[in-house]
């Protein structure tokens, strides 16, 4: 079936190329749930980036509304409209103005929509959404055979279609829509667990094409709608043998004298205050000093204060942020759902295009969402970061309780390297060890060595109680 | 509507349009229908202007019409709008306010 693009980041890959060309497509689902932003973002994209001028049809705001609406993503409706890029017809039915008298048909609705597509030469329509006619109209009957008429007529014409439709009791639409439009129907959702909200994007059916069947989150930001395509990687994607140093030559030899491999999953754990972020920002430092981009989540600290405390021990991030080869953001976990964080997060690596991601901590993550919730979000979020062949380095706070050895967000057995920090008491100090649990690939050390964070960064001593040659 | 400005109504030219997309059987029945009306109940005081979108389809959207045929009561104001071929006589009078509903 040939499809067109709409040009909204990762629906394209969700359809497998686009929506059916020349048919109409029924995007649906509940008050709020975004079904207007998507059909006018299909067609700015169309008119814009695809050279498809569109019609819009809006049956219930006012086209002073749409064009404030859209603004928020902005979407300049006004000067695309006076470019004769876009044109916009409100078809107001006010049913209590209206008196019914004998036999009547829609003809000026064709009229107008015919009218709209000739003044712009449209390739492209939305209709938003067309079963406000139903509250117009009494006849229920001749209003079901016009729309079928309709879909005919929009074929005919070949143009690419979206009709909106509101989500009924038990059925996708209010009005049965579903029903005349039987190529492709998108449902759209918009769930609020624990006062967060999640929207997501399901393809209920789309006739002669392979799609993808899942539930994909998706975002509505101030450039639009980002669909997270999350295309099944599995675990298909190419192993690199390069290698990156960790910033710290000592744990480098730790790691088989090279470091971490590129494009693996490193996880470093452990309690409060043992040096995680230190190796976080150290390794970091090193990557930006290389050349190479990093992509910086906060959870937990704002930048500034991240930027102060690396400082202390000697590692510089605020000059690579200004050089532009770090990226640093941070957020409150808690302030989006788990799926629109992945939705944001994979949003800026396309953005960014980073060779490092670092997430300082994961584990706050769980404060978003539910246990299970998090590892499927982590597992995806990896499989993302791999098919592209960047390096993952994921922080993990334990608290006091936990077992050293687990991760409440159960990752370890996608992580490729993982570090455990750890208090050490010797000789009646408390002082800071690492100990690398695993490191796939490579031969490391299974000794726990004490570090330092001095003012030059982080310093790894000799294996902890057996200072002899045998350390690496 | 009290009976003074009722009777007023009727002291006054009407301006009435019938908008079309062509000849069809619909649009000429409502034709006739409104004719008829007219003459029995404005005779003398009134206009017909008959608009066919199919030739001016612009103005379906700058008259906000949909149905075809519309019934648009332009004056005495304020607007009547009645859609269809106007074949019950009784409720076409009402909805014109030729007649009061009883």
């Amino acid at each position: 079936m040939p499809k067109v693009p709409t040009g909204i980041d990762g629906l394209d890959q969700v359809t497998r190329g686009g929506l059916p060309k020349g048919r109409p497509t029924l995007v649906c689902g509940a008050a709020g749930c975004g079904k207007t932003l998507m059909a006018m973002e299909f067609l700015v994209r169309g008119a814009t980036q695809f050279g498809e001028p569109g019609v819009f049809i809006t049956f219930e705001e006012s086209p002073e509304e749409l064009a404030a609406n859209v603004r928020s993503l902005g979407f300049d409706l006004d000067r695309l409209v006076a470019e004769e890029k876009i044109a916009v017809d409100f078809v107001r039915v006010e049913p209590s103005e209206i008196i019914e008298n004998g036999s009547y048909d829609l003809e000026g609705l064709f009229l107008r929509l015919g009218f709209a597509i000739d003044s712009v030469g449209a390739k492209r329509i939305v209709l938003d959404t067309i079963e406000s006619l139903f509250g117009g109209f009494t006849n229920q009957a001749l209003l079901r055979s016009e729309l079928r008429r309709l879909f005919r007529w929009l074929k005919d014409r070949g143009v690419t279609a979206v009709i909106t439709g509101e989500r009924g009791d038990g059925a996708l639409t209010r009005q049965g829509l579903e029903e005349y439009v039987s190529d492709c129907v998108i449902l759209l959702d918009h769930r609020v667990n624990e006062q967060v909200s999640t929207r997501r994007l399901r393809i209920v059916k789309y006739r002669g094409t392979s799609h993808g069947t899942n539930e994909y989150p998706f975002l509505i930001d101030e450039k639009g709608m980002s669909v997270l395509p999350l295309t099944a990687l599995g675990l298909e994607h190419a192993a690199s043998d390069e290698r990156v140093s960790t910033g710290i030559p000592k744990l480098d030899a730790m790691l088989g004298g090279k470091g971490y491999y590129r494009g693996s999953s490193i996880l470093v754990s452990g309690t409060a205050g043992t040096g995680k972020t230190s190796l976080a920002a150290q390794f970091t430092a090193a990557a930006c000093a290389r050349g190479e981009r990093v992509l910086y989540l906060a959870f937990e600290e704002s930048p500034g204060q991240l930027y102060r405390n690396m400082r202390s021990i000697g590692v510089d991030l605020e000059s690579h942020a200004k050089k532009g080869t770090l990226r640093m953001h941070a957020s409150r976990p808690t302030l989006l759902g788990l799926e629109a964080h992945l939705v944001l997060i994979h949003k800026m690596i396309t953005e960014f295009d980073p060779t490092v991601v670092i997430l300082d901590p994961i584990s706050n993550l769980m404060s978003a969402g539910t246990s299970l919730d998090a590892s499927a979000m982590l597992l995806r979020l990896i499989d993302v970061l791999k098919s592209r062949n960047i390096t993952a380095f994921f922080n993990h706070l334990n608290s006091g309780g936990d077992a050293v050895e687990t991760t409440d967000v159960g990752v370890s057995s996608l992580i490729d390297t993982w570090i455990l920090m750890r208090h050490l008491e010797v000789n009646g100090q408390r002082n800071r060890g690492l100990y690398i649990l695993k490191s796939r690939g490579m031969n490391h050390s299974n000794q726990t060595h004490e570090f330092l964070l001095t003012d030059r960064g982080i310093e790894l001593r000799d294996a902890v109680g057996e200072r002899k040659s045998t350390t690496r | 509507m009290t009976t003074e400005n009722y009777d007023a109504k009727l002291g006054e030219i009407w301006e009435l349009r019938l908008y079309t997309a062509g000849q069809t059987p619909k649009s000429l029945t409502a034709l006739a229908n409104l004719q008829r009306i007219c003459d029995e109940h404005l005779r003398g005081k009134y206009r017909i202007e008959v608009i066919d979108l199919m030739a001016n389809p612009r103005l379906a959207k700058d008259h906000q019409i949909v149905a075809i045929p519309t019934l648009v009561r332009k004056l005495p104001e304020p607007l009547r709008r009645v859609i269809g071929d106007l074949s019950d006589t009784e409720r076409a009078l009402v909805g014109l306010e030729l007649r009061r509903a009883t």
